[in-house]
């Protein structure tokens, strides 16, 4: 208060200038900017070191293979020969099957949530068990697999099989899934279901016409983000089967005949790689990781495009 | 303001005694008295005793009302009286917010709308609503428009009912040549006059409007406000709003309601539009609209 009376008794221009110039920016504001523009380079520093390390690393598979090559060769003891074709083909496939069942199972159970469940102690309940679900360890969905889908498929190679292994990722995922289109459903305005209800309207034929229609960006991106998280999850899959190495598979082996039989995916293909003694090996863990890392990446890539696209503001 | 002192001639319309018709003859879509209903009979609406409440507030108390057909019929009041809760209970909009409930009853054309038997989507249907905020569907003009009849099952040719109700809600000759881009592109008032298209293609009954000019400038509002006057020969309009001039220029009948000490709405005084605001019979309705207290 004092400082305002003082400015407006001296309100004459020179009282005016000295008070708008005078001042310095003081030093504490430029030591917080700093320590924060610090922290961001501890973060995104070491993500380059990471990245670079193993771009790095992976040369000599790019020079001497090419990429071709090396994504398009089996899994082989001789380093010389090794390659990710059946990684890639198990984690494409994987996500197959994480796709069709988390779409359908997921987005319903975020319809139910959002637009039909009454707002009483269950739902708030669910939804709150939705979240947990989301944060358990994946490993521990991996033993969930194990004992459930393994066993239930034990004629099929033992239950390690692509099946099993889908549907075990596909439970890590499906919470995720459902809060994303939950939260994408939640997005719609009332205003908008109102104006359905408001000319007759059904529940049915407001959320199919309207909701989800309007909602359908916000779900897909979130799923696509989820599919990138999948692609790159290895512990629930070592748990319920994914040969980790001395893996093999004829080359005349049918899709019906690989996604029963033995598997593997690309995870845990760098996982397996990453434990062998030959020094060759190393070069061609970090060549898998920068796979990995480009489709992870891709993936991301599709979805913000399509957000940005997409995404309608209300 | 022109017509201000005006709706006292139009409240009363030439009837003839007609003869007593069946109460819930619902599809009234022609004037009241050229369909053979006695203007004078049967109220639209009928509310007895009826209380409102979300959660255990209770926003409005043993309100009795009866509204008549092809009127406006304003409600005025300020800000936390119920206006929108009654109107949003007229035809069960309400019924899709958690928490709220009401008790009493509701008469529409003599059925009681909290019946069990009753479908509230149907009760949408035939009383339609138009909102505070112009809210179209995110769709061409045409979707807009097309939506309700499609989800009614409408047999007939759809364009022509999309050009008839764009025609009566006054924007065909905006919109005529863009029927295929988004509705959300048009500006304030002409989203909410497609909103009234797309209420009035579902043929229903009545239009219940919650502040409709409310998000609009002064002419949009006049826009409204002549389109209300061209509707109401086919339509019964209940509406709520604030600006006081708009009830006095806009409406046949007006009620006032304000709340009481424990926040409850209640109404204090209705009667003809003009006598609420040039002789109201209640010295809060008088405070209230010579603008000394709301």
């Amino acid at each position: 208060m004092a400082y305002a009376g003082k400015l407006r008794t001296n309100a004459t221009t020179a009282a005016v200038e000295r008070a708008l110039t005078g001042q310095t920016r003081p030093v504490g504001e430029w030591i917080f900017q700093g320590l924060l523009f610090v922290a961001l380079v501890i973060a995104l520093g070491f993500l380059v070191w990471l990245l670079s390390d193993v771009l790095v690393r992976s040369m000599p598979v790019w020079q001497e293979r090419g990429v071709q090559n090396f994504i398009s060769t089996n899994l082989s003891s001789d380093p010389a020969k090794a390659g990710i074709a059946q990684g890639l083909f198990g984690s494409i496939f994987l996500m197959l099957i994480v796709i069709s069942l988390t779409i359908p199972v997921g987005v319903s159970a975020a319809i139910y949530l959002e637009e039909y469940a009454a707002d009483n102690r269950l739902t708030r309940l669910l939804n709150t068990a939705v979240r947990n679900l989301a944060a358990v360890p994946a490993v521990v969905y991996g033993l969930l697999g194990l004992s459930v889908f393994v066993a239930a498929m034990q004629d099929i190679n033992n239950g390690r099989n692509l099946l099993a292994g889908g549907l075990t990722l596909s439970l890590v995922v499906l919470p995720i899934v459902i809060i994303t289109a939950a939260e994408a459903l939640r997005s719609v305005p009332r205003a908008i279901r109102e104006a359905g209800f408001g000319v007759g309207a059904t529940k049915w034929e407001v959320v199919r016409s309207h909701v989800l229609p309007y909602a359908a960006p916000g779900i897909f991106t979130g799923i696509i983000l989820t599919i990138a998280r999948a692609f790159g999850e290895t512990a629930p899959l070592l748990l319920v089967g994914a040969a980790a190495a001395g893996f093999g598979q004829a080359a005349s082996a049918t899709v019906v005949d690989k996604v029963l039989g033995p598997y593997t995916s690309l995870p845990t293909t760098i996982y397996s790689w990453a434990r062998l003694p030959q020094a060759e090996f190393r070069a061609l863990t970090a060549a898998a990781i920068v796979v990995l890392l480009a489709v992870v990446l891709f993936i991301n890539a599709v979805a913000i495009i399509l957000r940005n696209r997409y995404e309608r503001r209300w | 303001m022109n017509e201000g002192g005006d709706p006292v001639t139009l409240q009363s319309p030439a009837v003839p005694e007609a003869t007593t018709h069946p109460a819930p003859a619902i599809r009234v879509t022609t004037p009241a008295a050229a369909a053979g209903l006695p203007a004078e009979g049967r109220p639209v609406f009928e509310l007895k005793s009826f209380s409102a409440y979300y959660g255990t507030f209770r926003a409005i108390k043993d309100m009795d009302l009866a509204i008549q057909p092809n009127r406006i019929t304003a409600l005025i009041g300020p800000s936390g009286s119920g206006k929108s809760t009654v109107l949003r209970w007229l035809n069960r909009m309400n019924d899709l917010v958690p928490g709220a409930n009401m008790s009493g009853e509701v008469l529409y054309h003599g059925v009681n709308l909290f019946d069990k038997r009753v479908d509230p989507v149907e009760v949408r249907r035939r009383i339609g609503m138009v909102f505070q905020k112009p809210n179209p569907f995110p769709k061409s003009i045409y979707d807009n428009v097309a939506f309700g009849p499609r989800v009614a099952g409408y047999k007939g040719k759809m364009d022509e009912l999309v050009e008839a109700s764009l025609r009566r809600a006054a924007i065909w000759d905006e919109v005529k040549d863009k029927l295929k881009q988004p509705g959300t592109a048009l500006s304030g008032g002409q989203q909410q006059r497609l909103c009234i298209a797309r209420a009035i293609a579902v043929q229903p009954d009545v239009i219940l409007m919650d502040e409709p000019c409310s998000a609009l400038d002064p002419v949009a509002t006049l826009k409204i406000e002549e389109l209300m006057f061209e509707l109401k020969q086919n339509y019964t309009i209940v509406i709520v709003t604030h600006n006081m001039q708009q009830a006095a220029r806009a409406s046949d009948e007006t009620m006032f309601m304000t709340m009481g000490e424990d926040r409850a709405g209640y109404v204090v005084e209705i009667g003809p539009t003009s006598e609420i605001f040039t002789n109201p019979k209640q010295q809060l309705t008088e405070d209230y609209v010579s603008g000394r207290f709301g």
